[in-house]
């Protein structure tokens, strides 16, 4: 998969897997396994920012250390300016340890709070054996200045700045070397607005000058956008679908990033919208479901199919892959990436057999503006036959929506549960 | 509750009725909060006013450090003691003062007829103990009911909360839930009594954008369903704009404006508003531009000025001087403090 365009790569990730023991009983003998990331290839390009987003408990993390060799992966292989990593002894991997930096959440937790600030930014140039005390001691100086810091923020402790600062402290420590790749691991999450638009900015900014490349973690998916040339979103250890910035936004394809996007929150409260509510949580990466994800999670009427399917990312349009799943994909997707390699789960003729039994229901929402969300439940919760996608479809495309392949009890009963949701429906 | 001298705690008289037909659940009046520290006595919270209406909800937005969760405990007397106290200011609830009645009823009410939800759901649940005897807690005390009642009703409270099949997760320990079903616990707590005002202190702050979404859904539908009005606090103006029926904007300690949210959000009037508005990273906009920021910081509770706050924080003179600026309803329900550079003003540095 090379989709950097117009760059060279800088880093370059394949079939990254990192697996956990799990261990119990007396013996502690492992008992099963996490598959924390499970099959990851990404290509970073120089300069480039990558964004990487998912719920709590996806893998982001897990694969960022893997990616900066804070963790050893068990399978796959990480190239990084030309040189394998994984495999790396510590002494070899010191050099290149000049060129990759992180940037942590909480400011707070990953600084030392017995050191003082220029203690800390100094540091990385102690390690690495650069310039004399009075060269350090220029660097650092221009390193708060480059950040925002007032001058005198070097005799004092971390303590004693704001968030937002503590966040300035962390980025200075990390260019003090001027690295080529950065990680940044939820940088500002824990920020406000305003503060966080700051450390946006100066991030933005920093890769303009020194042409860093980052690879961006955070759950929410507007900053991420914001910030991203590319977007990588994760699900259960998998990325499911990488596009560019605009492309996720504007043409998300997999179930996952439109349902992601539905649940921003949008600070206009006139935007009438309609939510697509994820129902659990992220399913235990200890036992993952054998087909796909999130298939599973949303019970998807065709995640039968699914098991032992090959699940890996396919090119819908130049630079936008995504998964080749059924569960995931809307039909006119669906036949894109599947087509040329018909899929091999699904007789063609039986399919359509079974479309001509069923009746086609007249679906009238003209009450539906009011709430949205009960008429989605409503519909999802009587016709099993439907993907949220299919519903999400179904309340835009209100007042009118033809719905074929449901059955003719199960129309009768989501027409009951529709009206008594306020809906005006019609069955055909 | 010791009171001040009220020389000595000026409080603006600012909240004036304007239109008595509202159903008022919930009216705060000149509240001012402070903490005892080395460094003197330090007002947190500086003469706020505001009022909930039955079954709508209020959203109270700003950054940290502004007094949004000072104000919330004030409400309910939980400022943590000795240090915390309500200098002065009326909170009435249904008509009684909150910070006249005695500890008793203060009980009563707590968990009873006003619930609670804080950011973190695992600091407010007891790592030791099943979480069906602390839902069931709840009943026990403010029900009067026997072990088992509650117990049971334990059960459909963890069940309206759409918790997947609440009689065997009534017997984990909240350690073995995740952080949205902890939450929903947390609310099944809050909502047990059937309470008239809910006071959420960023409920979904920790969690997920798709729980987030699922949690406020939740909230909205019981709020619905029992009629229940909100207080809801946060950072994140979408959730104000996606939840709220008014909003409160705090800054420093005092409410710079308040407004119907629509009101709101098509027509902030206070700089600060304006500033918190534009520096949203918005899907709309194209990736990589530059956002607009907000200059400078909130100023530490010890140097708080005694004019307008948002100038001190941009550094620039307000016209007013020391004097504190005026709360102004600029249109009906629309209330705005009036410094003159703030009114109208600008605060982002344009990108």
């Amino acid at each position: 998969m090379s989709e950097v365009s117009g760059r060279g790569s800088l880093l370059t990730i394949e079939d990254v897997k990192v697996h956990f023991p799990v261990r119990s009983g007396l013996m502690l003998r492992q008992t099963g396994k996490v598959k924390a990331v499970d099959g990851v290839s990404l290509e970073i390009g120089e300069g480039e920012t990558v964004g990487l987003v998912g719920e709590s408990g996806c893998g982001k993390s897990t694969l960022a250390k893997a990616v900066v060799r804070l963790l050893k992966p068990n399978a796959g292989s990480v190239v990084f300016q030309g040189t394998e990593i994984t495999r790396l002894s510590p002494g070899t991997l010191r050099p290149l340890r000049r060129e990759m930096q992180m940037i942590f959440q909480d400011p707070v937790e990953s600084l030392n709070p017995r050191q003082s600030v220029r203690q800390i930014i100094e540091e990385p140039l102690v390690i690495h054996r650069q310039g004399d005390a009075g060269e350090r001691r220029r660097r650092v100086n221009e390193l708060l200045e480059r950040v925002g810091l007032p001058s005198n923020s070097g005799e004092k402790f971390a303590f004693e700045f704001s968030g937002g600062q503590r966040q300035r402290i962390g980025i200075a420590r990390a260019i003090a070397l001027n690295p080529k790749f950065i990680v940044c691991d939820e940088p500002v999450s824990a920020l406000d607005v305003s503060v966080q638009s700051q450390i946006i900015n100066l991030l933005l900014e920093l890769q303009s000058e020194m042409g860093i490349s980052y690879l961006f973690i955070a759950h929410d998916l507007a900053v991420v956008q914001h910030i991203s040339d590319r977007v990588a979103v994760m699900y259960l250890g998998k990325i499911v679908e990488l596009a560019s910035a605009e492309a996720i936004y504007q043409r998300p394809c997999h179930a996952y990033t439109k349902a992601l996007l539905a649940a921003i929150p949008e600070a206009d409260p006139t935007a009438r919208r309609e939510r697509i509510l994820l129902e659990g949580d992220v399913p235990s990466p200890i036992n993952p479901p054998e087909g796909s994800a999130f298939g599973h999670r949303m019970s998807h009427p065709r995640y039968e199919e699914t098991t032992g399917m090959d699940l890996s990312l396919v090119e819908i349009e130049p630079g936008h892959w995504v998964a080749r799943d059924p569960c995931c994909l809307s039909e006119d997707d669906w036949k894109k990436v599947s087509s040329g390699d018909p899929p091999t789960f699904v007789g063609a003729s039986s399919g359509v057999e079974a479309a001509e039994e069923k009746t086609a229901m007249d679906v009238y929402l003209e009450s539906a503006g009011g709430d949205k969300v009960a008429v989605m439940e409503a519909v999802r919760e009587v016709s099993s036959g439907l993907s949220l996608l299919d519903v999400k479809e179904l309340v835009e495309n209100a007042p009118t929506k033809v719905l074929e392949g449901v059955p003719r009890s199960d129309a009768e009963e989501a027409k009951a549960r529709l009206e008594e949701a306020g809906a005006t429906v019609a069955l055909r | 509750m010791r009171k001040e001298n009220p020389a000595k705690a000026p409080v603006r008289q600012i909240y004036e009725e304007h239109d008595s037909e509202r159903k008022e659940l919930l009216t705060v009046r000149g509240l001012v909060s402070a903490f005892d520290t080395e460094r003197g006595l330090l007002r947190a919270v500086d003469g706020v006013s505001f009022s909930v209406d039955r079954g709508k909800t209020l959203g109270i937005v700003g950054e940290s450090g502004c007094g949004k969760s000072v104000t919330a405990m004030s409400l309910i007397s939980l400022l943590p003691r000795p240090a915390g106290r309500v200098l002065s200011g009326e909170v009435l609830f249904k008509g009684e003062d909150l910070q006249q009645v005695p500890e008793k009823r203060l009980h009563e009410i707590r968990g009873g007829e006003i619930g609670t939800i804080f950011q973190e759901p695992m600091t407010a649940l007891n790592p030791v103990h099943r979480i069906g005897r602390q839902v069931s807690e709840v009943f026990r005390l403010h029900e009067q009911m026997g072990k088992k009642e509650a117990w049971e009703a334990a059960i459909e409270a963890l069940r309206m909360t759409r918790i997947p099949s609440p009689e065997i997760r009534v017997g984990d320990y909240p350690h073995q839930l995740s952080g949205g079903m902890r939450q929903r616990v947390v609310i099944a707590m809050a909502l047990a009594c059937q309470p008239d005002l809910l006071i959420a202190d960023e409920p979904t702050t920790a969690l997920d954008v798709t729980v987030q979404a699922q949690i406020l859904n939740l909230i909205q539908g019981l709020q619905a369903e029992m009629g229940m009005a909100a207080i809801l606090i946060t950072h994140d103006l979408g959730v104000i704009a996606e939840n709220c029926d008014e909003v409160v904007v705090m800054y420093a300690g005092r409410v710079v404006e308040r407004a119907p949210v629509e009101e709101l959000f098509t027509n902030p009037l206070h700089a600060y508003t304006r500033g918190l508005l534009n520096s949203i990273p918005r899907l709309s906009l194209p990736p990589k531009t530059k956002l607009n920021t907000i200059p400078g910081m909130v100023a530490a509770l010890s140097e708080m000025a005694s004019g307008c706050r948002f100038c001190q924080r941009l550094e620039r003179e307000s016209s007013l001087g020391d004097e504190q600026p005026e709360f102004r309803e600029a249109s009906p329900g629309h209330w705005v403090e009036a410094c003159p550079e703030c009114y109208g003003g600008e605060a982002h540095e344009a990108a």
